[in-house]
């Protein structure tokens, strides 16, 4: 394990991030684990509502003050942040090692700044150096996202969706982090304007030897970018897999039905829909989750599965233990 | 669907919209040509699909055809009657005939009516009196979306259900008069992958049984094949292509169009291994359209003093109508 962990960028296992409500507590996050190797992308897929966003939060440490209980393993490097403190974790890890593309990132710029200094302010905060060489390290972002560099001088409503998307996007990368986890990042942008983020991240995983946890649920365009795909499912993974594998036939009975679910451009086939709705995270039923839905259900079903190992492949399903 | 001379319901012939700027709300300062020179015909029980990004005009076109927006110049005629030639009375009736889905199902609900209220809306305002009436024509309705059992969800709130139930909620609405024709405004852009099958599958359904006639508009190019007869692809106010469903995905004629479907994923791995080609640039202002064919500055295939000179008409290319000058 230990050997192991060196060529891994994050090692995730057995996260939890569980919210007090009036109601009770929320499921949030329940049990998410995967793998990050160095300049790799992990698409964690998802419908609305099954603890994406929340995932996003646990990972960098950004809670919320309603949380009744977080915890699991999360090593960056090999390092155990869960030991550290919060300010240790402000100083060495949050937005120096790993940071976040928030969802709807674009229309969270501030709109009295310039987004030149926006995009500087990550550097001078982390790294204590003076705003002009700050400045020179955000327009060096900008060449890095395809922003115009005389863009540092102008204001958020001065630049198309787009182009504050990749403004978001250089603000993460600043500070030169091994990892970015990025929220739905082109969610609500014109398929253009997508496939050119698409490209950009692309590039950006080359040329800065950067990893991404992307979250989102558009499966289509998320195959742009995955090198490994982790399905999540009302607040736990359900499967890990590599991208080549997935893509060509998913395990879990939810990622088939859930790729079956796409519809595609150039092949004829009829999109199918999973009835019913995923459960409540408010009292999630005993075992597993997506029994209801599922419809190679047995009498097993109703425990909790154990992850199976199929060839690589991490499956949370009954169907795949020998 | 055989028919080739099937009637036109709503025809569409030349349409301006455009929009006056005042600079300080004072003073001429030009015009925002949302929809600058459209032409269609829709026939009864047709379902055609308007595709193009934010800011190309769709939306001011289909405010246009709801008798939102008054048109500049050219017409909106509807069963030959030309809507804007339609006073208060007339109005009411064509609005009647035509029913809205709207983009963002939560924010076309009021949160403070519950479902029956919400689907009963139209038809008190339509003159229907009797109030059992009223109810039973509810219940037949939501049975229709599969809002089912109706009794769960009549004394319900829009915050209540789910988004994919929202939607089926404002499809009832738009369907409980018994239109001609649905408008129906990017109605699954707000949905879940697995929810969105489910509603364009339901919509389908509703438009085959009642020969509804549907106009869907949408940016994602993926669904239309699924869901429409003939496409129209929008860009800077103009429509540039129009054609079948099939011929257009298997054969598309104008570079927006194509620019269009190669920027559209279908899952595959193998996706991480190239960059997508793509135009340079982004839509142009819509105050100052470019000259001849607004695409020609993003177009790969420009042929100079003919693109950026003339605008192209709609020229014929096999079953297509393109407008681009490579197909004169």
């Amino acid at each position: 394990m230990a050997e192991q962990q060196k060529n891994t960028l994050l090692h995730i296992e057995d996260l939890v991030l569980h919210f007090k409500t009036t109601k009770g507590s929320v499921q949030a996050v329940d049990g998410v684990f995967f793998d990050l190797g160095y300049k790799e992308a992990v698409v964690v897929l998802g419908e609305s509502g099954c603890g994406k966003s929340s995932l996003a939060k646990a990972i960098l440490r950004l809670l919320p003050r309603n949380v009744a209980q977080y915890g699991g393993k999360v090593f960056l490097e090999g390092t155990d942040t869960m030991a550290m403190d919060e300010e240790q974790y402000r100083q060495n890890v949050r937005w120096v090692r790993m940071s976040l593309v928030p969802q709807a990132a674009m229309n969270s710029l501030n709109p009295v700044l310039k987004v030149g200094d926006q995009v500087a302010e990550p550097m001078m905060v982390h790294h204590g150096v003076k705003k002009e060489e700050a400045l020179i390290q955000a327009a060096k972002m900008f060449q890095h996202v395809g922003v115009p560099v005389d863009f540092l001088d102008r204001y958020a409503f001065e630049l198309s969706g787009g182009m504050r998307q990749r403004v978001a996007i250089a603000m993460a990368l600043v500070t030169a982090p091994a990892l970015v986890v990025l929220d739905e990042p082109t969610s609500a942008l014109d398929v253009l304007t997508q496939a050119n983020i698409f490209n950009v991240l692309k590039r950006l995983k080359k040329e800065l030897e950067v990893s991404f946890v992307l979250i989102t649920h558009d499966i289509a365009t998320s195959s742009e970018l995955a090198d490994r795909v982790a399905v999540m499912y009302a607040g736990q993974i359900v499967e890990v897999s590599d991208a080549h594998r997935f893509f060509a036939e998913p395990l879990h009975p939810y990622s088939r039905m859930l790729m079956a679910s796409v519809p595609r451009l150039r092949a004829n086939q009829e999109p199918e829909f999973i009835t019913g709705q995923p459960p409540s995270l408010l009292n999630p039923p005993k075992g597993c989750r997506f029994a209801g839905r599922c419809p190679k259900r047995f009498a097993k079903c109703s425990e909790e599965p154990p992850i199976a190992n199929v060839d690589g492949i991490q499956v949370k399903c009954w169907l795949y233990t020998s | 669907m055989t028919d080739k001379q099937r009637d036109v319901l709503l025809s569409i012939q030349d349409l301006h919209v455009w929009f006056e700027l005042r600079r300080f709300g004072l003073g001429h300062a030009g015009y925002v040509k949302a929809v600058d020179g459209v032409t269609f015909d829709l026939h009864y029980g047709e379902t055609i699909a308007i595709v193009g990004e934010s800011g190309c005009g769709k939306s001011s076109l289909m405010k246009t055809i709801l008798g939102l927006n008054k048109p500049t110049k050219g017409k909106v005629v509807f069963e030959d009657k030309d809507i804007s030639a339609f006073h208060a009375e007339d109005l009411r009736q064509y609005r009647a005939a035509i029913g809205y889905v709207q983009q963002d199902p939560f924010g076309a609900l009021a949160p403070f009516m519950n479902i029956q209220r919400i689907l009963e809306e139209p038809l008190i305002i339509n003159g229907v009196k009797d109030a059992a009436e009223r109810e039973r024509r509810v219940r037949k309705v939501m049975e229709e979306v599969k809002l089912s059992p109706v009794d769960d969800f009549l004394h319900k709130f829009p915050h209540m259900l789910s988004g994919g139930q929202q939607q089926r909620v404002v499809i009832a609405r738009a369907i409980i008069l018994e239109p001609k024709l649905v408008v129906a405004d990017e109605p699954v852009s707000m949905l879940d992958a697995s929810v969105r099958v489910e509603i364009l599958k339901l919509l389908r359904g509703l438009q085959e049984k009642y020969r509804l006639a549907v106009i869907y508009i949408t940016h994602d190019l993926s669904t239309v094949r699924y869901f429409s007869e003939r496409v129209f692809v929008m860009y800077a106010g103009n429509i540039v292509e129009k054609a079948p469903v099939n011929s257009l995905v298997h054969n598309p004629k104008h570079p927006y169009t194509s620019a269009l479907m190669d920027a559209t994923s279908d899952p595959d791995a193998d996706n991480a291994l190239q960059y997508r080609e793509l135009p340079p640039g982004e839509p142009p202002s819509l105050v100052n359209p470019p000259s001849g064919c607004r695409f020609h500055p993003r177009c790969p295939r420009r042929m100079e003093n003919i693109c950026d000179v003339d605008e192209p008409q709609d020229l014929p290319a096999d079953d297509h109508l393109v407008a681009c000058w490579l197909y004169k």
